[in-house]
C-alpha cells in the first residue's frame, strides 16, 4: 500500500526545471532511498512533499488524501539537510520546543521528549547546550526533532551528511527502530553503500525525472547485469583489443565480466595469457549500486 | 598581492548593489538630514519662540515693552488666542493670566509673560517686575525670552531709565539748574525715539538674548507644570535614547529571524503547525515585551541614579511603553521581512533609525528645531513616542490626553504588522 504517492510533479525556477514530471510511491513500512547527483531535484521534491515548495503541476497524496497548500501534514515528519536547531538551547529544550510546535503538550510532550533522548542516546546530555555537541550528536537530535510527534511518514534529507561512519550506523539503527514502530521512510543520501545496506527500494532521480526504480538487485539486473566485474592489471598494454575486455583509462588495466566466477574467470584469464601478457593483479566484484548509478547518469555520486 | 586583494574586494562591492549604494548614499543621507536638523537651515527658523503675553498693567510703559518684544525677530508674541476647537475664522480673544497658564501647561506655548498691574509705577522706582510662566519641557525658550525682555526694556523705555538716572543723581548730588532741567526734558523724547529706531533694525535673537543686560526689570519665573521637574531633561533623554535603542533592538530581533532563515530553523518552524501569521505575531510580541523590559530598566535607572520621578507617572509610563514598543517591534518585523540578508538589514536599519531619531527628536529636542522640521518629524514614531513621554513626565497628562500619541503609535504598529505579513509571503511555500 502506498502511503505517499507523487504523480507527475513539475516545478521550475525561472528557466530551470527542477522537477519534470516526477512520479514516486512510498510503501507502508519501507525505507526508500532517493538517489541523484547534485541538482537532480531531490531537495525540491522533499520540500514539495513537506509543503515548503509549491508544485507547478502534479499531485501529492498522503494516505490517499491529496495535499493542497501547506496544511494537512500532521502525519508527516521532516528532517532537513541542515542542523535546523537552536544552538543556545539544550537538547531537552530543543526537543520540547519542536514537540510543542508540532502540537504536543503536557504529559505526551514530556513522554516523547524522554523517549527521544533515550532513542538518540543523548539522555545524559539532555541539559547540555546544542552548541557543545559533536556533529553526529547534532544530527541525531536533528532527526529526533522531526519525528517527535510520531509521524507515519518521515522525509529525511541527507540525514547522515558530514558524520563519521560510526555515527552513520547509529543513525540507521535509529531509523530501523522508527520503521519497527510503523513509520515509512523516504531518505536522500549520497552514500550508495548505505542505500545498498539499508533500503529495500531505490529511486534514482536525474535532471528532474525518476530514471530508475526498484530494489538494488532489480536495478542491477536491469542496467549493468548480474555478472561479476573483473579488473585485471597486466604488465604491459596489449597490442590489440582482447575479446571480452574493455580498457579502463589506464592502458594496463582490462575490465571484463563473468556470470559464473568458477567457470568464467579461468577462461577470461586464459585469453590474457594467450595474448602474451602477464597478469599482475585480479579484482572480482559483484555489480553495485555505484555501477548502476554510473551507468544511468554517467556521473559519480559525490557529496 | 595587495593589488589582487584590492581587485577582489572592489569587485565584490561592485556586485553587491545594495552595499554599493549604501557606501555612497549613507553619508550623503546623514549629512543632509543632520545639516537640516542641526545646521543653519534648522536654527534660523528655530528662534521664533512663541510667547503668550498678558498685559495686566495696560500702561504706556507696558504697551511699549510688548511692542518692543513683538519687534524681536526671535519671538512670536501672542496677546490673543483662538479657543481650542473654535472655527478658523472665529475671532481671537485676549489672554488672561489663567488662560495663559493653562496654555503653557498644555504645551501650546513654551512660555507666557505676565506684565502685572502696577508695573509702570514699580518701574519708576527701579523695581519693575514681570512674571514668566515656563514650561520645563523647553528649557531654552524662557532663557531666550528673559534675555530679549531685558533688551526690550532698555530699547523700549530708554527715556525712563535716563530719567531714573537723573532723579538718582539729584537725590545724591543735588538738583539740576532750571536750564539743565529744561534741556533734559527736551532731550528725553529723543532718547525714546533713538531707542525705538535702533530696535526696529533686524535683531539676531540668538546672538543678543540676555546680552549681559540683565537686571533692568526683575523676572519672576514660575514653572507651571509642577515643581518636580528639576531633572526634566533626564526624562527627555531617557525617553529619547530609549526609543532609539528600542529601534536598534527591534532591528536586531529582525536580524535573528533572517539568521533562523539562513540556518533552516525558520523553514522547520514553518513546516510545523505554527504558520507564518502566528510566527510573526510571536516574534513581534517577544520583541515588544523585551523592549518594554528595556524601557523599564532604563527608567528605573533614571529614577535611582538621576531622581527621575517614575513613581508618580506609572500608568502613563506603562501605556506609553506598551504602544511605543508595539510600534518599534512592528518596525523590526518590517525590516526583517523586507531585507534579503542581515548585511542589508544592518545598513538599512542604521539609516532609518539614525534619521528618524534625528528628525524625531531622540538626539536633539524637536522644540529647538524649526517649525517645518517639527512638522516633518511627525512622520517618525520617535516624535510621537517622545511627545507622549513628555506629556506623561512633564505635563502630568492624564491617560486620556495621551490618545493622539497612543492612536498614532498603534496605527504605526498595525501598519507595520500588515506590511511585514505581506512581505513574509515570500518565506511561505515558494
Amino acid at each position: 500500500m502506498a502511503v505517499l504517492r507523487i504523480t507527475d510533479a513539475t516545478r521550475s525556477f525561472g528557466s530551470v526545471a527542477a522537477l519534470r514530471g516526477v512520479s514516486l510511491e512510498l510503501h507502508e513500512g519501507e525505507l526508500l532511498g532517493l538517489l541523484g547527483p547534485n541538482g537532480a531535484g531531490k531537495t525540491t521534491l522533499i520540500r514539495a512533499i513537506a509543503g515548503r515548495t509549491r508544485l507547478d503541476s502534479g499531485t501529492i497524496e498522503l494516505f490517499g488524501r491529496v495535499l493542497t497548500g501547506t496544511g494537512g501534514r500532521d502525519a508527516l515528519g521532516v528532517v532537513p539537510q541542515e542542523v535546523a536547531l537552536y544552538p543556545l538551547l539544550t537538547a531537552h529544550e530543543n526537543l520540547a520546543a519542536f514537540g510543542s510546535l508540532h502540537g504536543l503538550s503536557g504529559a505526551e510532550l514530556k513522554q516523547q521528549v524522554a523517549w527521544a533522548l533515550e532513542w538518540t542516546g543523548l539522555a545524559e546530555r539532555a541539559t547540555a547546550l546544542l552548541k557543545t555537541f559533536s556533529g553526529g550528536m547534532k544530527r541525531r537530535l536533528n532527526i529526533a526533532c522531526g519525528v517527535l510527534h510520531k509521524p507515519k511518514v518521515v522525509l529525511l534529507d541527507e540525514p547522515t551528511v558530514g558524520v563519521d561512519p560510526q555515527s552513520r550506523e547509529r543513525i540507521y539503527d535509529m531509523l530501523e527502530i522508527l520503521r519497527k514502530n510503523g513509520a515509512s521512510l523516504l531518505l536522500t543520501t549520497h552514500h550508495l553503500e548505505e542505500v545498498e545496506a539499508h533500503c529495500e527500494r531505490v529511486a534514482i532521480v536525474d535532471h528532474g525525472r525518476i530514471i530508475a526504480g526498484g530494489s538494488v538487485s532489480e536495478l542491477v539486473a536491469s542496467t549493468v547485469g548480474v555478472g561479476r566485474r573483473v579488473r585485471v592489471r597486466v604488465d604491459r598494454a596489449p597490442l590489440a583489443p582482447l575479446a571480452g575486455f574493455e580498457q579502463d583509462g589506464e592502458p594496463t588495466v582490462l575490465i571484463g565480466a563473468v556470470n559464473d566466477v568458477v567457470t568464467g574467470l579461468p577462461a577470461l584469464l586464459g585469453r590474457v595469457a594467450a595474448a602474451g601478457l602477464h597478469v599482475e593483479d585480479v579484482d572480482v566484484r559483484r555489480p553495485s549500486l555505484q555501477s548502476v548509478f554510473l551507468h544511468l547518469t554517467g556521473k559519480e555520486l559525490r557529496e | 598581492m595587495i593589488a589582487t586583494l584590492l581587485r577582489v574586494w572592489s569587485r565584490s562591492l561592485r556586485r553587491d548593489r545594495v552595499a554599493l549604494a549604501m557606501t555612497f548614499i549613507l553619508p550623503i543621507a546623514f549629512f543632509s538630514i543632520f545639516a537640516s536638523v542641526f545646521g543653519r537651515q534648522g536654527f534660523q527658523a528655530t528662534s521664533r519662540v512663541r510667547v503668550l503675553v498678558v498685559d495686566e498693567n495696560r500702561s504706556e510703559a507696558s504697551r511699549s515693552l510688548i511692542a518692543a518684544l513683538s519687534r524681536e525677530g526671535g519671538l512670536r508674541v501672542m496677546e490673543q488666542y483662538r479657543p481650542h476647537g473654535a472655527a478658523k475664522n472665529a475671532p481671537e480673544v485676549p489672554l488672561d493670566r489663567a488662560r495663559a497658564e493653562e496654555l503653557v501647561k498644555s504645551g501650546e506655548a513654551p512660555v507666557a509673560l505676565i506684565v502685572p498691574a502696577g508695573f509702570d509705577t514699580a518701574l519708576s522706582r527701579m523695581s519693575g517686575a514681570v512674571d514668566l510662566l515656563e514650561d520645563p519641557a523647553d528649557p531654552v525658550a524662557p532663557q531666550m525670552v528673559t534675555g530679549l525682555l531685558q533688551k526690550a526694556v532698555l530699547t523700549a523705555l530708554p527715556d525712563r531709565f535716563a530719567k531714573l538716572g537723573f532723579d538718582m543723581f539729584q537725590q545724591y548730588a543735588g538738583d539740576f539748574t532750571p536750564e539743565q532741567k529744561h534741556k533734559l526734558d527736551a532731550w528725553l523724547p529723543q532718547v525714546r525715539h533713538y531707542g525705538s529706531a535702533r530696535d526696529s533694525a533686524p535683531a539676531n535673537a540668538a546672538g543678543t538674548s540676555g546680552g549681559g543686560m540683565s537686571g533692568f526689570i526683575q523676572v519672576r519665573p514660575a514653572e507651571v507644570v509642577g515643581d518636580r521637574k528639576e531633572n526634566g531633561m533626564v526624562s527627555f533623554y531617557a525617553a529619547g535614547m530609549a526609543v532609539m535603542f528600542l529601534l536598534f533592538s527591534a532591528s536586531a530581533a529582525g536580524g535573528s529571524l533572517l539568521e533562523e532563515l539562513e540556518t533552516g530553523t525558520l523553514d522547520r518552524v514553518l513546516g510545523s503547525r505554527l504558520g507564518m501569521t502566528r510566527l510573526l505575531l510571536g516574534k513581534w510580541l517577544y520583541v515588544m515585551l523585551l523592549g518594554s523590559l528595556q524601557l523599564t530598566v532604563m527608567f528605573l535607572w533614571g529614577m535611582f541614579v538621576f531622581h527621575l520621578d517614575l513613581v508618580h507617572h506609572i500608568p502613563g509610563f506603562v501605556v506609553m511603553t506598551l504602544v511605543t514598543t508595539a510600534a518599534t517591534a512592528g518596525f523590526g518585523m518590517v525590516l526583517a521581512t523586507a531585507c534579503r540578508t542581515r548585511a542589508q538589514l544592518s545598513s538599512i536599519a542604521t539609516i532609518i533609525i539614525l534619521c528618524s531619531s534625528a528628525i524625531g527628536g531622540s538626539m536633539f529636542p524637536r522644540f529647538l528645531m524649526s517649525e517645518s522640521m517639527q512638522r516633518i518629524g511627525l512622520v517618525t514614531f520617535n516624535a510621537w513616542a517622545l511627545d507622549g513621554f513628555i506629556k506623561v513626565f512633564w505635563r502630568d497628562a492624564a491617560i486620556v490626553q495621551l490618545l493622539p500619541q497612543v492612536g498614532v503609535l498603534l496605527a504605526f504598529a498595525t501598519v507595520f504588522l500588515i506590511v511585514s505579513r505581506l512581505l513574509a509571503r515570500r518565506w511561505e511555500a515558494a
